[in-house]
């Protein structure tokens, strides 16, 4: 039972916090559930996007004659005929978009990245398209361009505007310079990651469906079927009126679908200009030709007493940004916000490089930052002679050391104790390269995760009708991770229905206001928006059923009933009840509908932080002759408030770990800096973690009670799996080799090339 | 399933003194899903744009479109295949099962469907057909026999949201249960 003081009664969980399969999951297995790029329509063309070849300059001619003279080809659309758009920049700007000027596809002649769309061939057909798009030369005037982030270090700045929404690095406490000066154990490093591409397994795609008069539906790759609305109405001078996007299903995201990519665009300008239906899908090779993880330059210093206190910790970071907008994620803050220390400083700068601007991907800036914290934690562990899990604990804090505030709830604790147990922690030798097995070598390693808990204004409604069933809708998204199931559970829990009973509708711009998914937020805000539209109803239906004549609860008070089993009962004489069909008969109505908005509690955020937490406990075998790695064993303990439905929860921190060892051991988009371009653009040459690589993973949910981070107790688990995981597998591998890997991802040349230092 | 007497494409005559001529259609037989079908097409269209956009058995996933991520795979002649990787016109006369063809008519899923959804073996679905089709291949195949060679024999079908774990406890949850027969 829920007792949250946000809702007036209790809930009785029957759904809530059990494990229940997928709502969705049968359409899936069908292949019934259509993504942006399945919508059918009459007349349907098809755009193919041609690709820009050079990194900066200008384009300074167009043939597009070969490719108009192939019969199928309706238009090549290129920045000379394209036609009028917003001019201003500010009308592209999207929900999530950083400070800057928003690249706005086929605007002019300059090319400012490679791979930047210039043309965008429309036929009859696919082949059709993709074959006349093979025959549009493009001459380019080329400038000097840069995109190496390690030659333009110089160059950095603090961005003048912050992003809205990100927390920027926290103030300095103390003098954290001279208590490293005087630090009698310290370590400092310089730490980098490689460029990762979120590279979701349903490529980019929109198909924009021509309703007549100037109306469209479009069905798009996105995480907020609003952001893409909102950008289209602003970008093409349309009205919310003319433009719906439906968006029920997304084939992953991971952050690539926040802000809309520009097939969005092209395909909504080529189908107000042609009067029909087109779609457009991006190759494999395109997806590379957007936003990315950015790579950046990370320096962490930790200076401690010989007792393990931090005395002093300083974590710099130079990042890579396009030079149209300043991306910026929270990635030194956590080095900060986590441990008790008097002295400490976190700083972030940009540079500006000539590619696309980055984008959030998973628990953006969070395991970038945190790889190197805890990499340099693990380091000052084996100088401090201590065990790695005591100096965390050692140095352990209850409040949110970034600005002192108190934290909603903190279970690291737990999750330490818990995750070292299940792993097996305390038979760990500590001693580097002391554990083996046939030719390979064995490395435990660990590392903490941690992640913002977030709520996000979000507006929900709900309608009973008179047959019994319930539908609970909101402008949000499902990518996976799992939205349309708890939506239903907490629905069906609310007003004690069984879930076939119970519809949840998302990804529809028309649908009660929703900011787009993403930071982890959507099951704390959409699921409390659901729960306040369903207590609404809830009421309602009370004030029927005790109304009705000769009711046998009318002399009953909402607390003194339960909702369930498609009744209201009281909790006093369950045998005392009324139907939900007769309660609404009793009202006269065929339908109970409410409309209610969740927003965080201000007092709440003015006074506290709120966090959900990991302790990642990792086993790696490395043949050290082929310089082969393998994550043969993690253990994952989360503190992430309560859990709505622990299978699809599971799921997501599985994901989230696979990331991680994705991010540690695999995924890396290579510049050939020469030509500025990402040159591993496919699937085979862009490595992700296959089946084989992946073994025993086992994810636990620590117990922790949250009242504060959100009325339903939730706090978010789409990002806490992959923070941590990378630390935790570097440190593994330094416990197997003795080396010590600060550039990800640990690839077998760094294995053979690294020199021990243990 | 799509009408069988649906047009192929909209047909357009080639302008008369235009050098940019379209290859023509190839009449070929393709059993789908157990419907026997006639069709006539392009020498370049692959058998999953032929499934997808002629047919519109959507199920049936683009994720790469070079062999490299399985999200395609069906059943042809009852072995897994990446449908990316074959012109339609090579298959004239092959049987293909598609994600859709799983379920009994009555709607039954097949077991594998079943459990796909039991272990929650998939988040955003979308490489989830190729998955499935590609588990039920590999059951006939006959050489997995442990998790080990369930991994590594799955190894084609990439899924970037993680579900591999599940995906192999799906597997063997259906041979264990077949087993049992």
């Amino acid at each position: 039972m829920d007792q949250s003081p946000m809702f007036e009664t209790p809930l009785f969980e029957t759904h809530v916090g059990s494990p229940r399969n997928r709502v969705d999951g049968r359409l899936k297995v069908t292949g019934a559930a259509p993504y942006a790029a399945e919508f059918t329509a009459p007349d349907l063309a098809y755009g193919y996007v041609v690709s820009g070849a050079i990194a900066k300059g200008k384009i300074t001619n167009i043939d597009t004659s070969a490719a108009m003279a192939v019969p199928g080809v309706v238009q090549v659309f290129t920045h000379q005929n394209r036609p009028r758009t917003a001019w201003r920049s500010g009308a592209y700007q999207d929900e999530v978009a950083p400070p800057g000027k928003p690249f706005r596809p086929l605007y002019d002649e300059h090319i400012v990245y490679s791979g930047q769309p210039v043309a965008l061939v429309v036929a009859e057909d696919f082949e059709i398209a993709r074959y006349a798009a093979s025959l549009v030369r493009v001459t380019y005037e080329a400038e000097k361009h840069q995109t190496d982030v390690a030659k333009v270090l110089g160059e950095a700045y603090v961005p003048p505007k912050k992003r809205s929404g990100i927390t920027p690095p926290p103030k300095p406490k103390g003098d954290s310079e001279a208590a490293f000066g005087a630090s009698p154990v310290k370590v400092e490093s310089e730490y980098r990651i490689a460029v990762e591409h979120h590279n979701p397994m349903e490529m980019h795609a929109t198909t924009v469906v021509w309703e007549g008069g100037g109306r469209i539906t479009v069905h798009d790759k996105i995480q907020g079927a609003q952001n893409s609305q909102s950008y289209i109405t602003h970008v093409f001078g349309l009205s919310n009126d003319d433009v719906r996007v439906i968006s029920p299903f997304v084939g992953g995201a991971f952050g690539s679908g926040l802000r809309p990519q520009y097939q969005l665009f092209l395909a909504v300008m080529a189908a107000l200009e042609l009067k029909r239906s087109v779609r457009v899908t991006l190759t494999r090779d395109q997806m590379f030709t957007m936003g990315y993880r950015p790579d950046g330059v990370q320096n962490v210093a930790l200076g401690a007493n010989p007792d393990a206190r931090l005395q002093s910790i300083r974590h710099d970071l130079i990042a890579g940004t396009s030079t149209f907008e300043d991306y910026q994620e929270a990635t030194v803050n956590w080095s900060v916000m986590l441990y008790r220390c008097d002295n400490a400083t976190a700083t972030q700068k940009l540079v500006k490089i000539d590619t696309y601007t980055p984008a959030d991907m998973r628990a953006p800036g969070a395991p970038t930052g945190l790889f190197a914290m805890e990499s340099a934690m693990d380091e000052l562990s084996y100088k401090l002679g201590i065990d790695p899990v005591q100096l965390r604990l050692r140095n352990y804090s209850e409040v949110d050391e970034a600005n002192g505030k108190k934290l909603t709830s903190k279970e690291l604790r737990a999750a330490y104790q818990i995750g070292a147990e299940r792993f097996g922690w305390a038979r760990r030798n500590p001693v580097p390269r002391s554990m083996k097995e046939g030719r390979e070598l064995i490395g435990w390693g660990m590392a903490t995760g941690a992640w913002e808990a977030q709520m996000a204004r979000t507006a929900a409604r709900a309608v009973l009708t008179a047959d019994g069933r319930l539908e609970v809708a909101s402008a949000t998204a499902d990518i996976g991770t799992g939205t349309y199931t708890i939506l239903t559970q907490i629905g069906a829990d609310a007003l004690g229905l069984p879930m076939e009973k119970v519809t949840a509708r998302i990804g529809d711009s028309s649908l009660p206001k929703s900011p787009v998914e993403g930071g982890s937020w959507t099951a704390a805000s959409a699921g409390t928006a659901v729960r306040l539209a369903c207590d609404t109803v809830r009421q309602q239906l009370f004030k029927y059923a005790r109304g009705m004549d000769n009711s046998p609860i009318a002399n009953a008070d909402l607390a003194q009933v339960a909702f369930q089993g498609e009744r209201i009962a009281l909790i006093s004489d369950p045998s005392r009840f009324v139907t939900i069909a007769d309660a609404m008969r009793a009202g006269g109505v065929d339908r109970i509908e409410a409309e209610e908005t969740a927003v965080p509690d201000k007092l709440v955020q003015a006074r506290y932080s709120s966090y959900t937490h990991s302790a990642v406990f990792v086993e790696v075998r490395v043949d050290e002759e082929l310089g082969q790695v393998r994550v043969t064993r993690l253990v994952d303990a989360v503190a992430a408030g309560k859990i709505i439905n622990p299978k699809t929860a599971r799921s997501q921190i599985l994901g989230g770990v696979v990331f991680g060892i994705s991010m540690a051991l695999h995924e890396e988009s290579m510049p050939d800096h020469n030509l500025g371009r990402f040159m591993n653009h496919n699937l085979a040459e862009y490595h992700v973690p296959v089946n084989a690589d992946i073994h025993d993973i086992d994810v636990i949910f620590v117990e922790e009670q949250d009242e504060l981070a959100s009325p339903i107790g939730v706090k978010g688990l789409g990002e806490i799996g992959i923070v941590g995981t990378a630390a935790a597998i570097a440190n593994a591998v330094f416990h197997a080799t003795g080396k010590r890997i600060r550039e990800l991802p640990i690839t077998i040349d760094k294995v053979i090339g690294t020199k021990e230092t243990a | 399933m799509a009408d069988l007497d649906l047009p192929l494409r909209q047909g357009f005559a080639p302008d008369a003194g235009i050098s940019q001529a379209l290859p023509d259609d190839i009449p070929i037989t393709l059993t789908i899903n157990g419907e026997r079908r006639e069709l006539h097409v392009r020498p370049w269209t692959t058998l999953l744009d032929l499934l997808r956009e002629d047919l519109s058995l959507y199920g049936t996933k683009k994720g790469c479109d070079h062999g490299q991520c399985g999200s395609c795979t069906v059943l042809i002649d009852g072995q897994r295949m990446n449908s990316c990787l074959a012109l339609a016109v090579t298959k004239d006369g092959c049987e293909v099962t598609t994600i859709e063809g799983l379920a009994a008519p009555d709607g039954t899923l097949h077991p594998m469907q079943e459990a796909f959804i039991e272990h929650d073996a998939f988040q955003c679905g979308y490489c989830t057909p190729g998955q499935i089709c590609s588990a039920v291949g590999l059951l006939k195949e006959g050489h997995a026999r442990t998790p080990e060679e369930i991994r590594e024999m799955m190894s084609g079908n990439i899924c970037r949201c993680g579900a591999y774990t599940n995906i192999v406890d799906a597997i063997e949850d259906v041979m264990a249960k077949e087993g049992a027969k």
